[in-house]
């Protein structure tokens, strides 16, 4: 085998993944070993397991501003997204409304509906368009669900939901409001959108929990039907063995997140403009996608001119800076970024995009390394003049 | 890498030989395929090969210029009634074009892939394109586009190899495409849906007439668009009788015409957009009309813009569309190819 030197990671791919806090590793690490205990079981060790669970919830709850009991543990975000629409519809019939920059968690499952689901458009900086969903909600009398992101995971835009909960209270009041808040738990005070929604996705591991663990709130009784059948351990709502270890960290993660998050804001969110500015200094044709007083402290979207982000990324893989694009396909392939052509970005500029994300252990250093890579690595792109093209015969 | 045993081993012996190596499975076709969409589980071999050898493995996607260089231009040369060879058109615009270029882009030296071909010097150091060691999986047919600077930086590490040792070689490092069946077909036309179904979404078949020699009405066919010159079967005509062959298509007016064998004989065939490894060449040479077609002696000349290939006995014609190539006249060099008119 040949001998693989590592280069030094600059991570700044904090939406895909953010590293695990270390207290909810250590949370975690007794319900993996010692503590292993079914938390359904009927015995003593069980019961401490079920506390752990039963604590986790309590603190979830706190976070998100909702009570205990309607804190519902799954697998993942994705899982809690589908819940929440499958499950909505599954129970009302009716039709599902999402905007075309949703995560395909929500997208494609109301995509899947066929007919019986609705997509509205966005403005430039990616938030629903208010009078489009009014429209829809009035043209549409069934609407069971309206699932509208509460940051978007490409961008970083923030949507206000209190304005979006408006629009659907009024004009379709019995429909549900769904919010995949997956991307919210760092950034913003999650209490804020519980407060006007039915339902609301998270994931531990994007706010320093593990892999594996996603909440679904659903809040005042049940709304939606359970996606997964059988021992109906989570209250009902969900069925399958609880992952304690993974609750019991998820809840660690959030409650220091929360703690943390005013802090965190305003230090990263200096990191942030100084990257981006860092970027437009160095570079010619950086186009900052959302501007910063719309999205998150955490998001450094950008769009470089005369480059492919395919061809970026591996440079920046080379010298060890971590970062992403668009989303990819099951076989790993970059998509053409269905976020950035329903906010009318110019499709020469999507070409070029640079999703760079910040998080809690994200450094000044970090910033520093990532404007020089960057720099280069858009120079090396820029400078090759590539071989007149061979014609296709055909 | 695309997943297949050939490249596996290919990346294998680019690394033992201490070369800097990069796996890169290219995202062709997003539609259906006989390995999942976007072929996910070619993908999958392709990236635990290149986990096994402790390579990095990438995957670019390439779809845009698949779609705009390979299946639109295959589509339509249907609707004209020519049937094109999409791999080679794949060869041509996508894995020795846009990937070459890309590597370049990245600071890679060449792009190396698992074709049986081999790359040779002369000994005024020009490069030679040869075929592949094991004659019965040659592939110098498909890559016979490539000229001197393509081959400078192009590498086929599996050219000199028997597809039986290359095997025994993947195996014994327990490679799991070891023992993966070669592909066979165009990776975007499902074995269950065929041609038929593809070409149908596509573009709208129109019923042809069958006429013989003389201009006689014989009978029908379906779709104009999916009959091929020397096709025998499936063009509505009873049985028994005379073997009768597709000698000509004519899209436009959507007749087809049958004849016997003879009638298919041709004692010339005009090349267009013709291509040369070392630049052109007139004179003798074994001319190759398909992927595992007999190379037959011929001369060729250039006329005009076009190459004229004579036959030294008459043969069967050759559909449009298909790629001629040119090997020496001791079949072991490819001189050069094109597009039979």
């Amino acid at each position: 085998m040949a001998e693989v030197t590592e280069p030094a990671i600059t991570y700044l791919d904090h939406a895909a993944s953010t590293p695990m806090r270390a207290e909810a590793v250590e949370a975690m690490m007794p319900y993996l070993s010692e503590l292993y205990a079914n938390p359904s079981g009927s015995h003593r060790f069980a019961r401490r397991a079920r506390q752990a669970v039963d604590e986790a919830r309590d603190t979830v709850a706190r976070v998100a501003g909702c009570h205990p009991n309607e804190v519902v543990f799954t697998g993942c975000g994705t899982e809690s997204d589908n819940m929440a629409i499958t499950g909505a519809i599954g129970r009302r019939g009716g039709v599902a409304v999402c905007p075309d920059v949703e995560h395909h968690a929500v997208l494609h499952v109301v995509e899947h509906l066929g007919e019986r689901g609705r997509i509205v458009g966005v403005d430039a900086f990616g938030r629903v368009d208010l009078d489009e969903l009014a429209a829809v909600l009035v043209a549409t009398p069934d609407v069971t669900i309206v699932s509208v992101m509460a940051v978007n995971n490409e961008v970083g835009t923030i949507t206000d939901i209190a304005g979006v909960a408006r629009v659907v209270r009024r004009h379709a009041p019995d429909a549900l409001l769904h919010t995949d808040a997956v991307q919210s738990a760092c950034w913003l005070d999650l209490r804020d959108i519980t407060a006007h929604v039915d339902l609301l996705s998270l994931s531990a591991h994007k706010f320093g929990g593990p892999k594996g663990v996603g909440v679904l709130v659903e809040r005042g009784g049940p709304k939606v039907d359970p996606l997964i059948i059988g021992g109906g351990q989570e209250r009902e709502r969900r069925s399958g063995t609880h992952n304690t270890a993974g609750i019991v960290a998820a809840a660690v993660a959030l409650d220091l997140t929360d703690r943390e998050r005013v802090e965190d804001n305003a230090r990263l969110a200096i990191l942030r403009d100084a990257l981006v500015s860092g970027l437009q200094l160095r570079l010619d044709d950086v186009v900052e996608t959302v501007p910063p007083e719309h999205k998150v402290a955490g998001s450094a979207h950008v769009c470089i001119g005369g480059i492919e982000s395919e061809a970026l990324l591996f440079l920046l893989d080379e010298a060890g800076v971590c970062a992403s694009a668009a989303s990819a396909c099951a076989s790993g392939a970059m998509e053409p970024s269905h976020v950035l052509a329903a906010m009318g970005v110019e499709r020469s500029m999507a070409l070029g995009a640079l999703r760079l994300t910040l998080g809690h252990t994200t450094t000044a250093a970090d910033i520093d390394r990532a404007i020089d890579v960057v720099g280069a690595s858009v120079d090396q792109l820029r400078r090759h003049t590539p071989r007149s093209p061979i014609v296709s015969a055909s | 890498m695309s997943g297949g045993v050939d490249s596996s081993v290919a990346a294998l012996l680019l690394q033992q030989a201490g070369h800097d190596v990069v796996g890169v499975t290219l995202k062709l076709w997003g539609g259906d395929s006989d390995t999942g969409c976007c072929s996910v589980s070619d993908v999958d071999d392709a990236r635990r090969v290149a986990q096994q050898l402790g390579i990095d493995h990438l995957v670019f996607n390439f779809g845009d210029d698949f779609d705009e260089h390979v299946v639109a231009p295959y589509v339509d040369a249907h609707r004209r009634g020519i049937t094109p060879n999409p791999c080679i058109e794949c060869n041509r615009s996508v894995k020795f074009a846009r990937l070459a270029e890309r590597a370049d882009l990245l600071g890679f030296d060449a792009v190396a892939t698992g074709h049986h071909a081999n790359i040779g010097r002369t000994a005024e150091g020009h490069h030679t394109l040869e075929r592949g060691s094991d004659a019965a999986k040659d592939q110098s047919y498909v890559v016979h586009m490539l000229d001197q600077a393509q081959l400078a930086r192009t590498m086929f590490p599996v050219g000199g190899m028997q597809k039986a040792d290359l095997r025994a070689l993947a195996a014994s490092i327990d490679l799991r495409t070891a023992t993966k069946p070669d592909s066979q077909d165009v990776c975007f036309i499902t074995s269950t849906g065929g041609r038929t179904s593809f070409l149908g979404e596509r573009i709208p078949f129109r019923s042809g007439t069958v006429v013989d020699t003389d201009g006689n009405r014989l009978g029908e066919v379906e779709s104009v668009e999916l009959v091929t010159i020397g096709q025998r079967k499936g063009i509505g005509l009873p049985g028994g009788g005379p073997k009768r062959y597709v000698v000509d298509v004519d899209a436009a007016s959507a007749t087809v015409t049958v004849g016997s064998d003879a009638d298919l004989l041709r004692s010339e065939l005009i090349v267009d957009h013709m291509s040369w490894v070392d630049g052109p060449l007139d004179g003798p040479a074994l001319v190759q009309c398909s992927a595992h077609g007999r190379a037959l002696p011929a001369t060729i000349s250039q006329v005009d813009d076009a190459i004229v290939v004579c036959w030294d006995e008459p043969q069967r014609r050759i559909a449009p569309g298909q790629s001629v190539v040119a090997y020496d006249p001791t079949n072991v060099r490819v001189v050069g190819g094109g597009i039979c008119r």
